[in-house]
């Protein structure tokens, strides 16, 4: 089939920024397909780290000297950048956290030990990664009076909007968290109605954009998201350094969750006053150089456009869903209409690890398991498991076909 | 064999027929103790059923959800645990991990010989715990554990 890719997208001359992409595994060229888990780095940024260890590195917000000035000046123009790629009103919004499941968290901790009332529930879905569900039962399970609520999934593995509405109708819930798409079955859900809706019911809402910041353009302003979470290490960038952006109101409302150096306005033997927002939430030392590999990411994507890298998915995704359909004993799991680039799929007579491991020896990195998705995966009925296929922007419809056939081929191997 | 190990040396035929042996397969009747071994990381699932002649092992039979390393492993295991003491049982479990890891597989006594099937999953260290799930469960059984994981 013919893939009509943008022709501002030279998807061969983006392969060369990724060293690691002209490596071989096991005499095979890499074929990457585990995006979605994590994804690889491009020079631009790896140069930038070793510049920033090479050039200008000291800690941050302390030294009254040169170096530390440069690294304070750029690890906050990381914040500014951050701030305009999210479409944030300001830097102060943007709060540098160590990944999204930290992010996730600290929201679980401050606003909702700190805001939210007992009686009122937090709702989330069925279909979310184990971090935007995990801290959720765990605010339940403290006693507090906080409920949890789930929205269903449809058998097309879309958020059920019906559901959603019946769970917000008694006004009961104070923060809805729900994932932007899923890292299972790709899709996408409809943000800003989402928003619309909980803000009707008077609730706040959170957002995991782990997966859909790095394949989408996000305007949390247009969204009209109150919390909107991403990690650099998915938007290849360092691991290490995760974003929350929370609305400044929002955040000088909530109380710190980590105590410690750099938080505080002043301390003494018997009081401490805290540092504004987003101050107050970076207690510690932070990721001064991987805020650099993040801005270094953000310029990278952002050069590119976010546009054109959403096109080439897209593109990318069409031609999945034409050959992988193909793949005799093939069952993809979910089929929303709006999805990026993350494919779940049984292959029947053939346990995940086991095909995964055969892919691996062809140069193809899969993911095999349960995706941190667990509950998403005993809804489906796959309790056992997928294997899953994830795009990046370097990844090419070449190398889906070639996982198409490698597919058949291990289903022969295996019968 | 190749460095990096060939995908035909893992899936030998001997481990294949093994995963597929439906002899030590099924929850039985009665039992003396049980355990689930879990694989929190992909799913895969061993429970094993073990009756006792005081210390001895008479039958140990197993339900698995997993791959066919796994469902491979505890069919070798349910086929060679009866008539062992309980700590025999470990020993071998222990030996079964070992191999899988270091691919030290030279052994001459014959049981030890039937583990060496294991030996090419160093090759792939993300699958040594697909042999030692079974073998957890097994002595999380012994023990008195109900149940124990792969990691």
């Amino acid at each position: 089939m013919d893939t009509i890719i943008s022709p501002l997208f030279d998807v061969t001359r983006i392969r060369q920024d990724f060293p690691i992409l002209s490596t071989k595994v096991h005499g095979k060229p890499l074929t990457f397909l585990d995006s979605g888990a994590s994804a690889q780095k491009p020079r631009a940024v790896i140069e930038a780290m070793t510049r920033s260890m090479e050039t200008a590195y000291a800690n941050v917000h302390r030294g009254a000297y040169h170096l530390s000035e440069a690294a304070t000046e750029s690890y906050e123009a990381a914040r500014i950048a951050t701030q305009r790629f999210l479409g944030a009103t300001e830097p102060e919004e943007i709060v540098f956290t160590s990944n999204s499941t930290a992010a996730i968290n600290f929201v679980a901790h401050s606003y909702g030990r700190g805001v939210l009332q007992p009686g009122q529930f937090v709702l989330t879905s069925e279909m979310e990664h184990h971090a935007n569900m995990v801290p959720w039962q765990m605010l339940r399970d403290a006693n507090i009076g906080i409920g949890l609520r789930y929205v269903r999934v449809t058998e097309r593995g879309e958020l059920d909007l019906e559901d959603l509405a019946a769970k917000l109708a008694d006004g009961k819930v104070g923060l809805v968290a729900l994932t932007h798409m899923s890292n299972v079955l790709g899709t996408v859900t409809p943000a800003a109605q989402i928003a619309r809706m909980a803000h009707e019911a008077g609730a706040k809402v959170l957002f995991d954009g782990s997966q859909a910041a790095v394949h989408r353009h996000v305007d949390v302003t247009a969204i009209d998201a109150d919390f909107y979470v991403f990690t650099a290490h998915k938007l290849y960038g360092p691991t290490g350094i995760g974003v929350l952006y929370g609305k400044r109101k929002l955040l000088d409302a909530m109380p710190p969750f980590l105590g410690g150096g750099d938080m505080i306005e002043s301390v003494t033997l018997e009081r401490t006053t805290y540092a504004a927002a987003p101050a107050r939430f970076e207690a510690g030392t932070p990721p001064i150089i991987e805020a650099v590999g993040l801005h270094a990411a953000i310029d990278y994507v952002t050069n590119i456009g976010m546009g054109a890298i959403e096109a080439h998915e897209r593109a990318l995704v069409d031609h999945a869903m034409a050959v992988l359909p193909g793949v005799e004993g093939l069952t993809l799991l979910g089929g929303a209409q709006d999805r990026g680039g993350v494919f779940a799929f049984a292959l029947d007579g053939v346990h995940p690890h086991d095909l995964s491991t055969f892919l691996d020896r062809h140069g193809i990195a899969v993911r095999a398991g349960r995706h941190c998705a667990e509950p998403l995966h005993t809804r489906f009925g796959v309790e056992g498991g997928t294997t899953r296929a994830s795009f990046g922007l370097y990844t090419t419809p070449e190398e889906i076909d070639l996982l198409a056939a490698k597919l058949t081929e291990a289903r022969r191997f295996f019968a | 064999m190749s460095e990096t190990g060939d995908i035909a040396d893992l899936y030998s035929m001997t481990l294949r027929d093994l995963a597929r042996d439906p002899a030590h397969k099924g929850r039985p009747e009665a039992f003396d103790a049980t355990a689930r071994g879990d694989n929190p990381m992909c799913g895969d699932r061993v429970d094993i059923y073990v009756t006792l002649d005081g210390d001895r092992i008479r039958e140990a039979r197993h339900v698995a959800r997993g791959c066919e390393i796994c469902q491979a492993s505890a069919s070798l295991l349910a086929e060679l645990v009866p008539g062992r003491t309980q700590a025999e049982a470990h020993a071998l479990g222990q030996r079964a991990g070992e191999i899988a890891k270091s691919g030290a597989g030279n052994d001459t006594t014959d049981e030890l010989h039937r583990l060496s099937i294991f030996a090419v999953v160093h090759k792939f260290p993300s699958r040594v715990k697909c042999v030692t799930l079974a073998w957890n469960a097994l002595d999380a059984a012994l023990s008195g554990v109900k149940e124990t994981s792969s990691e």
